[in-house]
């Protein structure tokens, strides 16, 4: 194909609109017709404030508490993961919001290997798109509960990383895009939060993970720029609150003390504005393009390979052979 | 409005609706779209902006748009084209001597305001000039089934960049139809036919100031029942998208369009505009009482460009997919009717392939030494002539060496006596000088003699 390039931008009078960019609206009342769809996992022990901050983000019951009906019950003997949808809508545009909980995670008194379930359910998701995408007869649109996001609750302790963090973030960092944050940060001053956020940061970097927004996905300059920026903020500090109190004569959501109302959305208070705007205003759709372009691609290739060497080695075949070969 | 709370077991009422499950085994039992409840939000979220968002990354993107113009040659697809998007593509009007039917496809990148369009338009040259047409439409559809093919390639692959690949798919055929005002032609109605279940199909009447406004009509209603007569599915417009389904629903009752194309401007009052200039008149391309040509720009461009690339990918790629695995022998489950692993018939068909790579490796790996195997021999054969004429040589160089000695040592020893013989002779003469001179005479006589 000859490629002859035509760049009549600069030269057209105002009789000669073609009408190319009407092409955005179309593309504006598709995506408003098809709706979203959002999966975001929560992970972090028990006690920590995920449901209230789900709530909090979406301004929704999306997530229901784990309230333990008594003192004697047990402590659940194996994580479980909970997906619970929600069809909410705003301003016409519709979205599938579904909220992955794991209760029970690094509440055992052992914890080894508790990540497991939650990559088996991960790359379970996975599978199921792999499934759907690799039939003969598939559907038109086929159903994304990939989870896009994993959202890590970090506690307020102060001082570092706990080793079962490092050994959760730095597994499935490779898997998700995760997004680190220190819960109930109500509970720490300014200094404490600064030094706490820039010994996490040191520990990641120093342990090799990559959270979101990953460095190596940075489109251009621009994209490096913004995110950037957020990379030296992360890990937000939140505080999550369903309830609305009288501030300065505005209904505000906040929590009550003794010695004073903290205002959620306020950012000389807490950073959850920060990571809402990351989440749902801004970096949505980067969120779900990386999970879908860069994290399932990955689990693809790796899941055909598989099935290549093993039937590979069954015949004696170098492994060479095959990466020179692509259907 | 506030949702009452529901932490408490005695409310299944509401929890049943809800699709809540825990993971006891791997499997999630989630339908996209069912069983979600409908949550009313307390405040402003913000995801209202995801289309924003979505928009956004499209036009960082770049869009893709592939138009394929059927038609006989002369009927005025390249300026068609050029007239709709307001530009001169390059080119020059085609001879009517072609021998067969081929595809010319040109990329042209476009851009306006913000959006980048990167526009591809397959010209057929050669179509309806041959004598026989039966085989006419078999290199387009060839055509549209290779970029189908190709895009299938990309998504088979194991390692693919689907998000950067460029999408050479047919978004939209306009199929040009002659002027004639009676009906459609054989070859018209056999390449649309075959055409209809691969692309989107859009019919227009080319050059139709060549027919006046009743003939016109007549000759549209001729050909919209003949095409449904025999069952050919041209594209019709989206009426389920309420913002356009009134204007979609209009526009597909003046289908087939009447077009007239004109890069040229006249001046018409005191406006420059796109028309041709005839000695009776002048028909302005963007009047929309002298021909479709507005319609069409609206309809192709401005209203459902997004649905046609949509019906391309979900609809006629699809089906091509579906064929082409079901023929490469893929089944979705087998006769167990257990679910079949596309995965595991890739593996299946690999190794065969494989296994052939293998056998034609041997193959050539036993001619290979072979070869050497006779070369070898070959040189082995030269190498002991070498050695025999060696030997001969040889021998034939002693033989004269004897020879030589040989005749060295005669000559030796007649050097040997000639000595001898002159010792005795000097002797012989010493002992007669001593005997007397007397004798002298008679010795020098017998010396003599």
């Amino acid at each position: 194909m000859r490629s002859g390039q035509r760049d009549k931008g600069n030269q057209k009078t105002s009789g000669d609109y073609v009408g190319i960019d009407a092409i955005l609206e179309q593309m504006r009342r598709k995506a408003m017709k098809q709706g979203f769809e959002l999966n975001i996992m929560v992970v972090g022990q028990s006690g920590l404030g995920k449901s209230t901050l789900m709530n909090t983000l979406f301004k929704s019951k999306v997530s229901r508490k784990s309230v333990l009906a008594t003192a004697q019950e047990k402590i659940p003997k194996t994580i479980e993961i909970k997906s619970i949808s929600h069809d909410i809508e705003e301003k016409g545009v519709r979205m599938k919001l579904t909220v992955i909980d794991t209760p029970g995670f690094g509440d055992q008194i052992n914890n080894e290997n508790c990540w497991q379930p939650i990559m088996k359910f991960i790359n379970d998701q996975y599978e199921a798109y792999l499934q759907e995408e690799i039939n003969i007869d598939r559907k038109k649109r086929i159903p994304d509960s990939r989870v896009h996001c994993c959202i890590y609750f970090i506690p307020p302790t102060g001082h570092c990383l706990r080793p079962l963090d490092v050994e959760f973030m730095r597994r499935l960092s490779k898997v998700v895009n995760i997004v680190p944050v220190i819960a109930k940060a109500d509970t720490l001053t300014l200094e404490e939060r600064d030094f706490f956020k820039k010994k996490i940061r040191e520990e990641l970097r120093a342990n090799g993970i990559d959270v979101y927004p990953q460095k190596e996905f940075d489109e251009d300059a621009e994209d490096r720029m913004i995110n950037e920026k957020i990379r030296e903020m992360i890990p937000f500090a939140v505080v999550g609150s369903d309830q609305e109190y009288q501030v300065n004569g505005r209904r505000l959501l906040g929590r009550k003390t003794k010695w004073g109302t903290i205002e959620v959305e306020n950012i000389a208070h807490c950073e959850f504005a920060y990571l809402r705007d990351l989440l749902i205003r801004t970096h949505m759709q980067n969120i779900k393009d990386i999970t879908s372009s860069i994290h399932y691609e990955m689990y693809r290739v790796r899941r055909l390979n598989e099935n290549n060497t093993a039937v590979s080695h069954a015949n004696g075949l170098p492994e060479h052979h095959l990466s020179a070969h692509e259907m | 409005m506030k949702l009452p709370l529901l932490d408490t077991e005695s409310s299944r009422g509401f929890i049943l609706r809800r699709t809540a499950t825990t993971m006891a085994s791997t499997e999630i039992a989630r339908q996209a779209g069912e069983g979600a409840r409908a949550v009313p939000l307390a405040g402003h979220v913000g995801f209202d902006s995801m289309p924003d968002q979505l928009v956004n990354k499209s036009v960082n993107h770049g869009f893709c748009f592939n138009i394929l113009c059927v038609g006989e040659t002369g009927l005025g697809k390249s300026t068609l084209m050029d007239t709709l998007f307001n530009t001169k593509f390059e080119g020059e009007p085609t001879q009517h001597n072609q021998p067969g039917v081929t595809l010319k496809s040109n990329t042209y990148e476009l851009q306006e305001s913000n959006v980048r369009l990167k526009l591809t338009v397959v010209n057929t040259v050669g179509f309806g000039d041959q004598i026989n047409k039966e085989d006419s439409y078999k290199s387009i559809v060839e055509f549209i089934d290779a970029q189908f093919e190709a895009y299938l390639q990309e998504e088979l692959k194991i390692k693919r960049t689907l998000h950067s690949y460029h999408d050479t798919r047919i978004h939209a055929c306009l199929y040009f139809i002659a002027p004639t005002g009676h009906s459609l032609k054989s070859l018209d109605l056999v390449t649309m036919k075959k055409l209809d279940s691969k692309v989107n199909i859009i019919p227009i009447i080319a050059k139709s100031d060549a027919i006046s406004k009743s003939e016109l009509a007549k000759f549209k209603i001729k050909i919209t029942s003949e095409l449904v007569s025999n069952g050919v599915q041209i594209y019709q417009f989206p009426t389920d998208d309420e913002s356009v389904a009134e204007i979609n629903s209009t526009m597909n009752s003046h289908l087939p369009f009447a077009v007239v194309g004109s890069t040229e401007e006249v001046k018409i009052g005191n406006k420059m505009v796109k028309a041709r200039q005839y000695p009776w008149g002048t028909v302005q391309v963007e009047n929309e009482n002298h021909c479709d040509f507005v319609k069409l720009r609206e309809m192709l461009i401005r209203v459902n460009m997004e649905d046609l690339r949509e019906q391309t990918h979900t609809r006629h790629y699809e089906l091509y997919r579906r064929c082409k695995l079901e023929e490469m022998g893929f089944k979705d489950t087998d006769p167990d009717s257990k679910p079949f692993s596309l995965q595991e018939t890739y593996e299946a068909k690999r190794n065969e392939f494989m296994g052939e790579l293998q056998k034609k490796e041997e193959e050539m790996r036993q001619m290979f030494v072979q070869r050497v195997k006779e070369k070898e021999a070959e040189l082995k054969e030269a190498e002991k002539e070498l050695h025999e004429k060696f030997d001969r040589l040889k021998k034939l160089h002693q033989d004269e060496k004897k020879k030589l000695e040989d005749k060295r040592k005669s000559l030796d020893d007649e050097l040997n006596m000639f000595k001898q013989k002159k010792t005795a002779a000097e002797l012989l003469q010493n002992q007669a000088q001593q005997a007397g001179g007397s004798t002298t005479l008679k010795r020098d006589k017998e010396r003599k003699n």
